[in-house]
């Protein structure tokens, strides 16, 4: 080969590689699935599922917790956490410039955001993990912060929610981001000997360390439709097993049949089906069936009631 | 002055177990399988060892003395290779084809003991073993990766690698110790949970969850004791305790070496740098505050002496039970939680 062919064709596929890319920023941005090009503000609209094939792109935390809860009455949570580089960890690049370049880009300290808030007038605790920021990934101060939204939950006794989104446990806190799952896991406990509600909702992608502790633990398990979902990726299953994967393997629809999750809630569905859940867990009238619909009035004629029952049984 | 080392290890050598052990650094000279490449200058000093005793045996000539002398020579070079280890060096000793394995210690550390199989819903795990036992006559539940010795008994335990109802089993176990008022005790050792597809079809994901969630809150003593590889959530799984005890050459990480290597340095060859930035060693482990009770290893690693280290491992065992067992149950509970919440807890 001459030395013009070698640079000509990796010339070329440089300027086509750049042609595929140069979506302007800002207003448009292309359906991973569908490969259809959307208009920011109208994805917005449909909370970021895409208008044409149905598909839930992934949300930042923010915008997830933002849409999910009421507008007014938010209190964040450990905002101030910070992550610490505890190992002085180094690979090809240093955990600290990770951390940093990380929190540059999402805005975050870390891979976790928790608020106190209401969900149709029902007070809650919701976490979500921000994806972008190291995948998701569970280190120190994801598990602390998470600890810390269920113990709010359980002092007030309010459910809790939390949406992961996660690749799994952060390798650069080695055994510190492990012993989060145990951490998570046993904070999740309390909640379950007290009867607090706790719902996990499993969006695109969760797998590893949160996946096998906080993320299955919930009362109920829910996933957003066709999000990838295991305790280990396709690729390490593949080359472990040594054969092709089934058609949709992993993902939400998957693990409805296997029972491993109770349903699959369409995003804009998510706030009123989970309230809808919620209010009957926590004995609580159905949406829009306010409280001066009088209930204890309701209640006080179903006791007169009740023990002139008990007579006419005893009668009879 | 008996032979630091044993010669049953030596001569089982000659048999075909763990002929897959060392990776093959030097493919001309022909390498003792039941030596670790780092650990080969041994091998080679006690094949001499071994060369000059079978001439003693047969000319009557008194050799007795030169044998002693290399007895001598040997052990001093294992103090050497032994005493710097490196994190990759102790994650290779972890994983050793000879390393003794749970069912040794079970027969070794305890007595009367009665397997139990099953977890009731699906099927019975050989990966992972349970039952009752006594250590020190005081009956006790114990539950432990197990990993196989020859190819075929690998392939049924599957590399020690549990599958959900392996775990499923365990927390059968527990709870069943938990009514009995038995405390109990795991050992940990196994690359990992499974990745296959039954397992996730059966939710393995779900099945360590819930594991860590019933230990948190187990009313009875959890002592775990790391005796070879401590691989991820496969190992935490049966690993929420309260104390953690770890032989000297194990490991206990948030993945492998070689896995960690893979994804952040893109090369699984470079895992001995993975291994030593993860800080994966019973004794890195210890200054980082996870580990209650390092045991130290006889010279030249578990593998070499079963029966010594059975013994520390017992001792130890004892001295932790008694410790717990006179603290109430709720004190152990409170104590167990506080413990869980310390890791990685803002300074």
């Amino acid at each position: 080969m001459s030395w013009l062919d070698k640079i000509v064709p990796s010339m070329g596929r440089i300027q086509r590689k750049d042609r595929r890319t140069s979506v302007p920023d800002g207003l448009w941005r292309k359906c991973p699935k569908c490969e259809g090009v959307l208009y920011l503000p109208e994805l917005e609209k449909h909370q970021s599922v895409c208008p044409k094939c149905d598909h839930h792109l992934r949300l930042t935390a923010r915008k997830r917790l933002d849409w999910f809860l009421d507008q007014d009455n938010r209190e964040e949570i450990a905002e101030d956490l910070q992550p610490v580089d505890r190992l002085k960890f180094r690979d090809s690049k240093k955990y600290k410039d990770r951390l940093g370049a990380a929190q540059k880009n999402t805005a975050e300290n870390d891979a976790l955001i928790a608020m106190r808030g209401t969900l149709d007038d029902i007070p809650l605790v919701a976490v979500a993990f921000e994806f972008s920021f190291m995948g998701g990934s569970m280190g120190a101060v994801v598990g602390e912060k998470f600890v810390q939204a269920a113990t709010r939950s359980l002092e007030e006794g309010i459910p809790l929610v939390c949406f992961a989104a996660s690749g799994g446990a952060r390798m650069q806190e080695a055994l510190f981001s492990l012993m989060q799952m145990a951490k998570t896991s046993a904070a999740l406990e309390k909640l379950k000997q007290a009867g607090i509600p706790y719902i996990s909702v499993l969006t695109d992608p969760v797998y590893g360390g949160v996946s096998a502790s906080l993320a299955m633990l919930g009362d109920l398990n829910v996933a957003e439709p066709n999000a990838l979902i295991g305790f280990a990726g396709p690729r390490v299953i593949e080359q472990t097993v040594r054969e092709k994967l089934p058609e949709g393997f992993q993902r939400s629809e998957f693990l409805l049949e296997h029972g491993t999750v109770d349903m699959i809630v369409h995003r804009q569905e998510m706030r009123s089906r989970l309230g809808g859940v919620l209010r009957k867990l926590t004995h609580q009238p159905a949406f829009g069936q306010l409280e001066n619909d009088e209930p204890d009035l309701v209640d006080e004629a179903q006791r007169e009631a009740e023990p002139e029952a008990e007579d006419i049984n005893r009668e009879a | 002055m008996s032979g630091y080392i044993s010669l049953v290890p030596f001569e089982r050598s000659r048999d075909s177990r763990g002929l897959q052990a060392a990776p093959i650094a030097n493919k001309l000279k022909p390498m003792n399988p039941n030596y670790l490449d780092f650990e080969q200058p041994i091998a080679e000093l006690q094949a001499k060892i071994e060369e000059l005793r079978l001439v003693g045996n047969d000319s009557k000539i008194n050799i007795n003395e030169e044998v002693a002398k290399l007895q001598e020579k040997s052990k001093k070079l294992t103090e050497s290779i032994f005493k710097d280890l490196t994190a990759w060096q102790v994650s290779q000793l972890s994983r050793h084809p000879q390393r003794p394995y749970t069912l040794d210690y079970l027969e070794h550390v305890f007595t009367d003991f009665d397997e139990l199989h099953g977890d009731r819903h699906f099927a019975d795990d050989a990966a992972l073993v349970g039952g009752v036992a006594r250590l020190d006559d005081k009956p006790v539940m114990v539950i432990g990766h197990q990993k196989g010795r020859d190819v075929k008994e690998k392939v049924r335990r599957n590399f020690g690698m549990p599958r959900p109802e392996g775990y499923r089993k365990a927390c059968r176990l527990m709870e069943m110790a938990e009514r009995f008022k038995m405390p109990v005790l795991t050992f940990i050792d196994t690359p990992g949970a499974y990745p296959g597809i039954d397992a996730e079809e059966r939710g393995q994901s779900e099945a360590i969850a819930y594991n860590l969630a019933v230990m948190s809150r187990l009313k009875t003593p959890i002592i775990s004791t790391v005796v070879g590889e401590g691989g991820s959530g496969g190992a935490l799984a049966i690993g929420v305790c309260d104390e953690l005890q770890m032989l000297q050459y194990s490991t206990y990480s948030v993945i492998s070496p070689e896995g960690c290597a893979s994804i952040l340095w893109k090369s699984a060859e470079r895992a001995s740098e993975a291994a030593h930035a993860m800080g994966i060693t019973a004794e890195r482990l210890q200054e980082l505050g996870f580990v209650d009770t390092l045991i130290k290893e006889p010279l030249g690693g578990a593998h070499r002496h079963p029966a010594a280290t059975s013994e520390r491992i017992k001792t130890s065992l004892v001295e932790s039970l008694d410790r717990l067992q006179s603290m109430d149950t709720d004190a152990l509970l409170e104590r167990r939680y506080a413990r869980l919440m310390s890791y990685g807890a803002p300074v």
